[in-house]
């Protein structure tokens, strides 16, 4: 039987350190509501949506009540909408009528946020990937709970250089759009290489067309309580360090997987994979930087910080591995700019630059993630910037992407906050030279070698 | 068996465990197990209990709890077990 010891150490973890599950995310197939008439199809849409998670906030609350482990977030993943919206959708604004019943329908079921207002357009783009993402300025503008992502290349494909070109003058676009609003819209843009079709986590989740009519996908936390782990074992070995991190990860994924068990079994919707994801909140204590600094680091950003961050992210996804059934997602630790207190601190104090988090988003995943840039980049720029992360995700067979907030108006120096979740960030310096005759070109960038496995 | 762990952990006093016991006993809420420690003055109680014969829900029993323990100036949580056994037991 459990004893009292147990029961202090997983409270502790709870009401001290931060653990939480972060995100329990429906996914629906919206395949089904395609079809030639555009009001028929929102009204599909808004339809099923409100039908399959009309229980899902409830539910999240109930469990978390009855175990006493708060689940941050529920949300829905959604069919890429270029697919959807292709038969029906024939100029930009068409597509922006699907976002803004996407966002009415997660207003009405109460969820944080609805991702897949996506393309995937790894190798080429078809006349609906182009429109949708030609909309998404005035889709993330018009509504408040839609996330957007694009994915522009693939270890098997190449990488899509017409769509990265494009997504360098739309994330542009965007910032201007919700210049209001410091550029928010950028936030919940994400552009990625080797998307996952079972992502819970936001700005980059879609249900995959691999994927069953609904899924229950849950994404796991918990920075805080590795940090807290490792406090116990400053000086002593590697070997020492890695139990306890693995150790640590198999307790949270646990966690996890008996959130998303219940979820599954209480909404009637099977479950589909844990991801097993440091994911940090800019709460003090809620920190991947911390945990860095924890391992040895003076401040994120140092000189064996890459090292640190690819031994931390094996060895979590080592002890959470045998805690799931299945793991799927992002699964890696988070290295998000603007929503981790120890990376603000680290940029502030001069530790930590983007061509530090670059070298860092080869051995975790995702990639330059919530990064406020000056608003005056140039498209090019940000293309090069996507450009960059889509060949380290494509030659190393991993995710990466690219959410970077061009914040109009703002220069190095400056804050800008966005609130919640989100936290805010300082405008960090970017490369000043130029890659325009790079980007400009036109084509795709063939698949490495090492893809040819058949 | 419907298997749920209460604790309570406050600043130790006359008749805690008494009036936690009244309360559960009064509501056919059967102990298992229960233990108990002071820890530098702080009182830190476990009890494993069966909820299955209980005459309230589990929301009910919550937050019945939670003004119990207002009242006596400790904190009650009640948690199902599953979560420490998925956490502590492979």
């Amino acid at each position: 039987m459990i004893n009292i010891m147990e029961v202090t150490e997983t409270n502790k973890m709870v009401e001290q350190e931060n653990l939480d599950v972060r995100t329990i995310t429906m996914g629906i197939n919206l395949l089904d509501c395609a079809g030639p008439d555009l009001a028929e199809v929102n009204e599909k849409i808004y339809n099923k949506i409100t039908t399959l998670a009309k229980d899902l906030v409830s539910t999240g609350e109930e469990i978390a009540k009855e175990f006493g482990v708060p689940i941050v977030n529920k949300r829905i993943s959604i069919t890429p909408i270029s697919l959807v919206g292709a038969s029906a959708c024939k100029t930009p604004e068409d597509y922006v009528t699907i976002a803004k019943t996407l966002d009415k329908a997660a207003h009405t079921v109460g969820v944080n946020f609805i991702g897949g207002y996506s393309a995937v357009v790894s190798k080429g783009m078809t006349k609906s990937d182009e429109l949708l993402i030609r909309s998404i300025p005035q889709a993330l503008a018009q509504t408040e709970l839609i996330c957007s992502s694009v994915n522009v290349g693939s270890t098997k494909t190449g990488i899509n250089m017409d769509a990265v070109r494009l997504m360098g003058e739309i994330v542009k676009e965007t910032a201007e759009l919700t210049k209001d609003k410091d550029s928010l819209g950028c936030a919940k843009l994400v552009v990625l290489c080797n998307a996952p079709d079972d992502n819970p986590f936001m700005a980059g989740a879609f249900h995959g067309v691999t994927e069953d009519d609904a899924i229950i996908n849950v994404g796991v936390s918990g920075p805080g309580v590795v940090k807290y782990a490792l406090e116990s074992v400053r000086g002593k070995s590697f070997e020492v360090l890695c139990e306890t991190i693995k150790k640590t990860a198999f307790k949270i994924t646990r966690v996890g997987q008996l959130v998303a068990q219940e979820a599954s079994k209480r909404l009637g919707v099977p479950f589909g994979i844990i991801d097993l994801s440091l994911a940090p909140t800019p709460a003090i204590g809620d920190s991947v930087a911390e945990i860095l600094e924890e391992i040895g680091l003076e401040r994120a950003g140092a000189p064996g910080t890459t090292a640190a961050l690819a031994m931390l992210n094996d060895q979590v996804k080592k002890g959470g591995v045998m805690a799931s059934s299945y793991v799927g997602g992002l699964s890696g630790a988070f290295i998000p700019v603007s929503e981790d207190q120890g990376m603000i601190d680290a940029v502030n104090e001069g530790s930590l630059t983007i061509e530090k988090l670059e070298a860092m988003t080869c051995v975790c995943s995702v990639g330059l993630d919530m990064i406020a840039i000056p608003g005056d980049t140039p498209a090019t720029t940000i293309s090069g910037i996507i450009a960059d992360e889509a060949a380290i995700g494509m030659v190393n067979q991993k995710t990466t992407a690219v959410r970077v907030i061009p914040v109009v108006g703002k220069g190095v120096g400056e804050t800008v906050e966005f609130g919640g979740l989100l936290g805010y960030a300082p405008i960090m310096p970017v490369n000043k030279f130029d890659c325009s005759a790079f980007v400009n070109r036109v084509g795709r960038i063939p698949a490495p070698i090492h893809s040819f496995k058949n | 068996m419907k298997k749920c762990v209460i604790t309570v952990v406050g600043k130790d006093t006359v008749g805690i465990i008494a009036r936690v016991c009244t309360y559960l006993a009064d509501t056919k809420i059967n102990i298992l197990d229960i233990s108990q420690t002071i820890v530098s003055g702080y009182f830190n109680m476990m009890m494993i209990v069966d909820m299955s014969g209980s005459n309230k829900d589990f929301d009910n029993v919550n937050s019945d709890l939670d003004k119990l323990g207002e009242d006596i100036g400790v904190v009650i949580k009640c948690q199902r077990e599953e979560i420490f056994d998925m956490m502590h037991r492979i």
